[in-house]
């Protein structure tokens, strides 16, 4: 009595798509680090820059310019006034660059700015955050998206090609990586980038497949959500990270889901080329892929759209990320593993 | 078949009663019903975002603190040396944290380089330079492991005084704990209403001075610093009338008293009822201000503030038993707020808010609102697409996901742990990935029963095949949220503590409970399993 998307098993042929969608990739990678690099790296949020941010709920429709007015005299640097969260919400957003002056000293003048407004206001959120804890704050973040990366690469290494001691080699190195530049004190964030491309010379270099068409799906994953933020001119801030630590392991998920099903059938269909079996794989796993990706994309947009002002941001992450992992792991991933060729004694294929 | 069925059965109930043990006390009505004694105690607590209060990273200013302990140890060892006869000259602290000071006379240097090394362990001579003049140059530094002690007992001391501060002040739940490595100080304050007034009492000093004031000097001398041994300082003063006026006021450099001393300090009005603070002191500070009153008849005692000079009486007598106030240009509510800060003790060091994070109560519930509308919505929205889709296996996963939440939230309970507004997210979140593991199975099941298996043994190779691949795929989502409750802070880690939370409940529940309902419904009906 159930629904199917598919009566038969699917015959679609990804394989053959792989160019066209690699293309595709590269194109939304140009476009996002383009933005990236044009707008000067991505715009941090007060987490990461340090900064103050007031939210205040006032009674009546609010008047953007009017508030920027009235606080423009206050000579506070980097001032920005922008309305927030949904309409009728009546909500402003009051953000400042790093300041000298206590949150407190600030808050009460703008607090005695807005009042000459004739239109009551409450202060729903203060955030203050000093330059060294934003410092702090985004050391911190890039050490957890290394970590992830590396933990995350070395568990498939070993869980995929039962090469335990490769996964091992790999964390030594990177371990050594990580020893070696942190003596000519390169900063962590270029740290990071450098690391996770040693990390995938190493899984080309030791032929950790797996582990390399995994992490080159969520590196994907990742850049093209930073790209899209920055072509929105979102923030980031510590949620915008949260929320990329998880799309990195719904990519993992999904990504490893598909990789499951292909090391079976290698099994199962020895002599049949890698594409026929990769093709086959992601037509067997093709509904359960549209059927998670699709709830989970419904719950987000829920989220996107009833959660609120404050966690929309986050929610859009999750949603550009969920939905690109989806892809990747299907035309990006297997793409990466078929130039790969896993298992020595696999046969070549023929051209496609 | 039944006989193994009867103990997951078994097994799956036990994990529901243990859920409800733990979820049972979160609810109001059942925390303050009798059946709370019997209970655990663990809660799920709200976050900041969620309740409203106030997030603040203090910074401890370490070298101000070790600034003055030099500078306290160099006049103690000034002190010192002139019993013993040895003549030392000006002690300074420099920027670089070293205590500089002259000997007069040269020869007298191994008898003080002996009183240093025996009665200063702490200092260590960094240097001593023969002066042409007969005289030695000396720079003393603090040795690194009485730096390191040092300054641990600086941070362990602010954290108590500020605990005492929030005790005054009566917030429910303080979290305040230290971060000994880059000396910070975190506090969490939930439901704080009044922010500003709780970051001036957390913020202030409440370094308490005595200080003899020089009426003989000029104040426009000592400004310029032509005034040896004394300094410049303003007092403030507020006439009845409410008018402010700052009178230039010089004081000696020496501190005859500090407030260390205070054991108690309220509020009250002096004689032209204005409002001022009244301070007892211990037994120490009592005989201490009484030889120091005793000898300074008729001079004015400056009562020194964090550097503001607050009131300078003239001392009329001898005063006995301990007792003193301060009178000056504040507010009862200030009054207050200063009796608070004296009463709770001195900060070793000044500190500076680093971070502040606070939320308003009516956004936090807005918060609530919002996520419950939004966790509700997706919810519903996800369970009638499984039951559109799978028909009867798709109400199996839907139970599932009831369960599933229930778990998490009982979890949540039992570890004590703390629901944000990330945290709503994150069982939204898994809403849409719990359902993945029964997906899988389902799909696969369908696969085999297209492979013309029987159904049990479609269920059977479905449900195994299955595992595996989800135990591969939610670990390195688990990995994720382990780092991410490792690196994050606040509400991040609320999230990472429902994601992990949520992904080992969707595991258990897709692969145990909704193997036990599969089998169950297949063993009634054994072809039912077609209809996947």
């Amino acid at each position: 009595m159930g629904l199917s998307f598919f009566k038969q098993e699917p015959k679609i042929d990804f394989v053959g798509a792989r160019f066209i969608c690699l293309g595709l990739s590269a194109l939304l990678l140009l476009v996002g680090l383009a933005s990236l690099a044009l707008k000067g790296g991505p715009r941090y949020g007060i987490d990461f820059a340090g900064g103050l941010m007031i939210q205040a709920k006032f009674e009546k429709a609010p008047d953007v310019e009017a508030i920027k007015k009235v606080l423009d005299s206050l000579g506070l640097p980097g001032l920005v006034v922008q309305s927030f969260g949904q309409e009728g919400d009546n909500e402003v957003l009051i953000r400042s660059g790093q300041t000298e002056l206590t949150t407190d000293a600030v808050k009460t003048q703008i607090d005695q700015a807005l009042a000459g407004l004739d239109n009551a206001h409450e202060v729903q959120r203060v955030e203050m955050v000093g330059p060294k804890v934003g410092a702090d704050l985004r050391n911190k973040a890039m050490e957890a998206m290394f970590y992830a990366v590396l933990l995350i690469s070395m568990y498939i290494s070993g869980r995929f090609e039962q090469r335990w001691w490769a996964a091992g080699a790999m964390a030594g190195g990177l371990m050594a990586t990580v020893y070696v530049f942190h003596q000519f004190g390169i900063p962590t964030g270029g740290l990071t980038v450098l690391l996770i491309a040693v990390s995938m010379v190493l899984c080309l270099y030791l032929k950790l497949n797996y582990a390399l068409g995994a992490v080159v799906a969520l590196v994907h994953d990742v850049i093209i959500t930073i790209g899209i933020f920055s072509l929105l001119d979102k923030e980031f801030d510590l949620t915008t990270i949260a929320a990329l630590l998880t799309i990195i392991g719904y990519s993992l998920n999904d990504t490893i889901i598909v990789f499951d099903r292909i090391r079976e059938n290698l099994k199962a269909m020895k002599g049949e080329p890698l594409a026929t079996v990769i093709n086959k794989s992601a037509n067997q796993t093709l509904s359960r892929t549209i059927l998670t990706s699709g709830t989970t994309l419904l719950v987000v947009a829920c989220l996107y759209f009833f959660g609120g002002g404050v966690i929309h941001d986050f929610a859009l992450a999750l949603l550009v990320g969920i939905g690109v992992g989806t892809y990747s792991s299907i035309f990006i991933a297997a793409a990466i593993l078929l130039a790969l060729k896993p298992k020595a004694d696999a046969p070549t294929e023929q051209p496609a | 078949m039944m006989q193994s069925l009867r103990w997951r059965v078994g097994l799956a109930l036990f994990v529901a009663v243990l859920g409800a043990i733990y979820l049972l006390p979160t609810l109001s009505g059942v925390r303050n019903s009798p059946l709370s004694a019997v209970l655990p105690d663990s809660t799920i607590n709200l976050g900041l975002d969620l309740q409203g209060g106030m997030h603040l990273t203090l910074g401890v200013d370490m070298d101000k603190a070790l600034e003055n302990n030099l500078s306290r140890r160099g006049r103690d060892l000034r002190d010192e040396a002139r019993e013993k006869g040895l003549v030392i000259l000006r002690p300074t602290v420099t920027k670089a944290n070293t205590l500089e000071f002259v000997l007069t006379k040269a020869e007298q240097q191994g008898e003080l380089e002996t009183l240093i090394k025996e009665n200063y362990t702490s200092l260590a001579i960094q240097q001593s330079v023969a002066l042409p003049d007969g005289r030695v140059r000396y720079v003393l530094g603090m040795t690194p492991a009485a730096r390191g002690y040092y300054e641990a007992m600086t941070l362990d001391q602010a954290v108590k005084t500020i605990r005492n501060r929030i005790d005054q002040f009566g917030v429910a739940e303080p979290d305040i704990r230290p971060q000994r490595d880059d000396h910070r100080i975190i506090i969490q304050l939930p439901g704080l209403k009044e922010r500003e007034r709780a970051i001036e009492i957390l913020g202030k000093t409440a370094h308490l001075e005595f200080k003899l004031v020089r009426d003989d000097a000029d104040p426009e001398k000592a400004r310029l610093g032509m005034v040896p041994g004394a300094e410049f300082a303003i007092l403030k003063d507020k006439l009845p009338n409410g008018v402010e006026r700052e009178i230039p006021i010089v004081l000696e450099k020496d501190v005859v008293m500090t407030g260390e001393y205070v054991e108690e300090a309220t509020t009250g009005f002096d004689n032209m009822n204005r409002p001022v603070v009244l301070m007892r002191f211990d037994p120490t500070g009592a005989r201490l201000f009484d030889k120091v009153t005793g000898e300074n008849v008729n001079r004015r005692l400056a009562i020194v503030l964090d550097g503001v000079v607050y009131s300078a009486p003239n001392i009329n007598e001898r005063i006995s038993g301990g007792r003193a106030s301060i009178s000056g240009s504040f507010s009862v509510e200030e009054a207050r707020d200063l009796a608070i800060v004296l009463r709770a003790g001195a900060l070793p060091a000044p500190v500076h808010i680093l971070e502040e994070r606070s939320v308003g109560p009516s956004l936090g519930q807005e918060s609530i609102d919002k996520g419950v509308t939004a966790a509700m919505l997706g919810g519903a929205a996800v369970c009638v697409f499984m039951a559109i889709y799978y028909g009867m296996a798709g109400m199996v996963a839907n139970m599932c996901l009831f369960f599933n939440i229930y778990l998490i939230l009982g979890g949540m309970a039992a570890f004590g742990a703390t629901l944000t507004l990330p945290g709503i997210a994150g069982i939204i979140l898994t809403l849409g990935m719990a359902v993945d593991a029964n997906v899988l199975i389902f799909e696969r099941i369908r696969e085999e029963l297209r492979r013309g298996l029987t159904p049990r043994a479609a269920l059977n190779e479905g449900f195994s095949r299955a595992t595996l691949t989800i135990v591969d795929a939610n670990l390195t989502t688990v990995i994720a949220a382990v780092i991410l409750y490792q690196f994050g802070t606040g509400p991040i880690r609320g999230f990472a503590v429902t994601l992990t939370l949520g992904i080992l409940a969707s595991m258990f529940t897709a692969v145990f409970v909704s193997r036990i309902m599969m089998d169950f419904w297949v063993s009634k009906r054994p072809d039912a399993c077609k209809s996947i």
